[in-house]
């Protein structure tokens, strides 16, 4: 089964810059989600190693390959497997999860559409792993044809016996049940998600003490892990942790789908090794430049959470390299280190016909929406800093509300229980430090001036002090 | 007590008993059970809510808290086919409010009334009914929109007459 036997559908090929192993399968011609067909390609052979090898095997495996969740915080998964107190006596569970909904990112679809055996193998193999003997894949009920693919998935596994009792003569028994979220962002917050599965509000939990692999579902040992980080644990087992880790760049291993979405020529998903593209040939070898006749802006690198790059920035790295926007090596580190995050791999291009105060606004709305409302910050935050771009946007707020919006992002971020507080803050602290100028040209000083003199003739009546 | 009559067909009832089986707590049943109430019922009315508290041995407002907090679980009738837009930023940028505006115009909904809790707008003959979604996970193909559970892709705004022709 070499790469290069496999043919992909007219007009889907993957660019020669891609390095395909979560997305080996999606667009690929006579690729088709049943059992037989990933059986025929060598599928749950890496289930039939796992079950042979040591549980810490795996784990070390899985720690060796250097491995960050692909979910948005980019934790080492097997140091987070770790995490299990080795004095555990309770149950472990193991959630998958398949929220999708940072908005730009568009990757974990395509795998449970196209692809779900992958998940599952990689699932199975992950639950062995941790000793899990019941999983749950928590998936967006906006995904329902994806829910009902991955049902039948799971029955085709469990009728071969990759799943249920005595798995492949393992003496180790699992299973896995899918289960529907129903709309709200914060269901993929780890601790909201959990929450969620419980029957409840998803209102996140504080951490510590409630870090999920000691305190997780039920009180129990529980691992979150992404989709996309799940299926990698198959590649793992099969080209061993060494080998998956000199894919990529050091501690910045393997491959990752980047999803890259706005003002380009062709949009799309790329599967690259980690920080071997940069920003420049993303943008202009992979996706065809942007728009024509247009001019990049701006770029949101990981996701809406993650803070806006502009276009004429230059970020200055602690090895002393300058680097401009298009210099950037997509990987979690640089990414960081130019004070934004690769997040969940979400791209999104803004060329010079977009409003910045428009853009901010979108995804103000979206935070103000998704807020579980738990903390006064965030819940009252998110909503006010809605409203004052509402303002900008419609002409009607003076210079100074730009300035509030920063002053209120501050005073969110770090003061919340998840870090839900954080995402809805960086948007409009980014936008605003890099755009203020731009956002206070459509702002009106008169409208502060009547406020002044509505002060002055208050304080001349002896109203207020 | 008011008390809430609601027929639950036992083909409907059979289904809840095997998905509460998935769990080792009840409870967790609770967003399963009210997703196959709103897919037969079409919404969740407050019969609904204390049959299914009854059903997991909850209090109605452990159930009603769950139907008021998600935004997939609606309190009154959608129309025969509901819609939901992507609003989030990448399908924004191409062209998602213009095909709300579309679709609107083209079904003869009004959603001037149309609030954060109230976010459904359903057309006078009760056929559509429509709603912003956030990001649904295709921003790469904007602007996307769900009519029922089928998912549609780059649906220009000047396609809105197609796309809800194939909805009768
Ligand atoms: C507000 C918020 C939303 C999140 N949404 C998702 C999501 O949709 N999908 C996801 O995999 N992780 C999401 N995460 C990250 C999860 O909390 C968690 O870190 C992740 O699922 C862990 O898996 P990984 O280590 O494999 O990345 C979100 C986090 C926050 C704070
Ligand atoms: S930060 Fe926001 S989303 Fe997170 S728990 Fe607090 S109110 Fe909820
Ligand atoms: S923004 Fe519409 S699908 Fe993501």
């Amino acid at each position: 089964m070499s790469v290069e036997s496999v043919q992909y559908l007219p007009g889907k090929q993957p660019h020669a810059r891609e390095r395909r192993l979560t997305f080996r399968n999606v667009d690929r011609a006579g690729f088709d989600p049943s059992i037989e067909c990933y059986l025929r390609d060598g599928g749950y052979e890496q289930l039939h190693k796992a079950v042979t090898m040591e549980r810490q095997a795996i784990i070390n495996e899985v720690k060796a390959s250097g491995l960050r969740g692909r979910g948005g915080a980019g934790f080492p998964t097997g140091v987070k497997w770790g995490f299990i107190p080795p004095t555990n006596t309770k149950p472990v569970y193991l959630i998958c999860n398949a929220d999708e909904s940072e908005p730009g990112t568009f990757k974990d679809r395509y795998i449970m559409h196209q692809d779900p055996h992958q998940l599952v193998e990689g699932m199975v193999i992950s639950c062995f792993a941790v000793k899990a003997s019941l999983a749950y894949i928590y998936i967006r009920e906006e995904f329902p044809e994806a829910a009902k693919i991955l049902e039948k998935a799971l029955d085709e596994a469990r009728a071969k016996n990759f799943l249920g009792k005595n798995i492949l003569g393992s003496g180790y028994d699992l299973e896995i049940y899918i289960h529907r979220g129903a709309g709200a962002y914060i269901c993929g917050e780890e601790t909201g998600l959990i929450e969620s599965l419980e029957g409840k509000r998803p209102y996140p939990r504080i951490k510590p003490p409630y870090f999920p692999a000691a305190l997780g579902l039920y009180m129990c040992p529980t691992i979150v892990n992404n989709v996309e980080s799940l299926c990698h644990v198959k590649h793992i087992i099969a080209m061993g942790g060494a080998e998956y880790a000199k894919l990529g760049t050091p501690n910045n291993t393997g491959t990752r789908i980047l999803c890259v979405s706005g003002d380009v020529q062709r949009p799309g998903y790329f599967e690259v090794e980690v920080g071997k593209v940069t920003m420049g040939e993303v943008i202009n070898d992979m996706c065809g430049g942007m728009k024509s006749g247009r001019t990049l802006k701006a770029i949101i690198p990981g996701g809406s959470s993650a803070k806006v790059l502009r276009a004429d920035e230059k970020f200055k790295l602690k090895d002393g390299r300058e680097l401009g926007i298009m210099d950037i090596p997509m990987d979690f580190d640089t990414m960081a280190a130019c004070g934004s995050m690769a997040g969940s791999g979400g791209v999104i291009i803004m060329d010079d016909s977009r409003s910045m105060s428009w853009v901010l606004n979108n995804l103000n709305a979206f935070y103000a929406h998704e807020s579980c409302g738990q903390c006064t910050p965030c819940r009252e935050g998110s909503l006010w800093m809605k409203k004052i771009s509402d303002r900008i946007v419609a002409g009607n707020a003076s210079p100074s509300d730009v300035d509030e919006l920063e002053r209120l992002a501050n005073n969110i971020e770090g003061r919340t229980i998840c870090a839900f507080g954080e995402a809805c803050s960086w948007p409009t602290q980014s936008f605003v430090q890099k755009f203020r100028e731009e956002m206070k040209a459509g702002t009106k000083s008169e409208i502060e001036d009547r406020i002044v003199a509505g002060e002055t003739e208050l304080a001349a009546a002896g109203l207020v002090g | 007590m008011i008390r809430f009559r609601m027929d639950v067909p036992g083909e409907l009832e059979a289904k809840m008993d095997e998905v509460i089986t998935h769990y080792p707590v009840k409870r967790s049943a609770v967003l399963p059970l009210l997703h196959l109430v709103q897919q037969h019922f079409r919404h969740i009315n407050d019969a609904a809510v204390t049959w299914v508290a009854n059903k997991l041995g909850l209090e109605p407002i452990q159930v009603l808290e769950v139907v008021t907090f998600y935004p997939g679980f609606r309190q009154s009738a959608p129309g025969k086919y509901h819609i939901r837009v992507c609003r989030t930023l990448s399908c924004a940028m191409a062209g998602s409010y213009e095909l709300m505006e579309s679709l609107c115009k083209t079904a003869n909904i009004d959603r001037s009334h149309v609030d954060h809790h109230h976010p459904i707008a359903v057309s006078p003959d009760g056929k559509y009914s429509i709603e912003f979604a956030e990001c649904l996970a295709s921003c790469g193909t904007g602007p996307v929109c769900m009519v029922e559970d089928d998912f549609h892709e780059a649906v220009a705004p000047e396609k809105a007459a197609e796309l809800l022709g194939k909805y009768q």
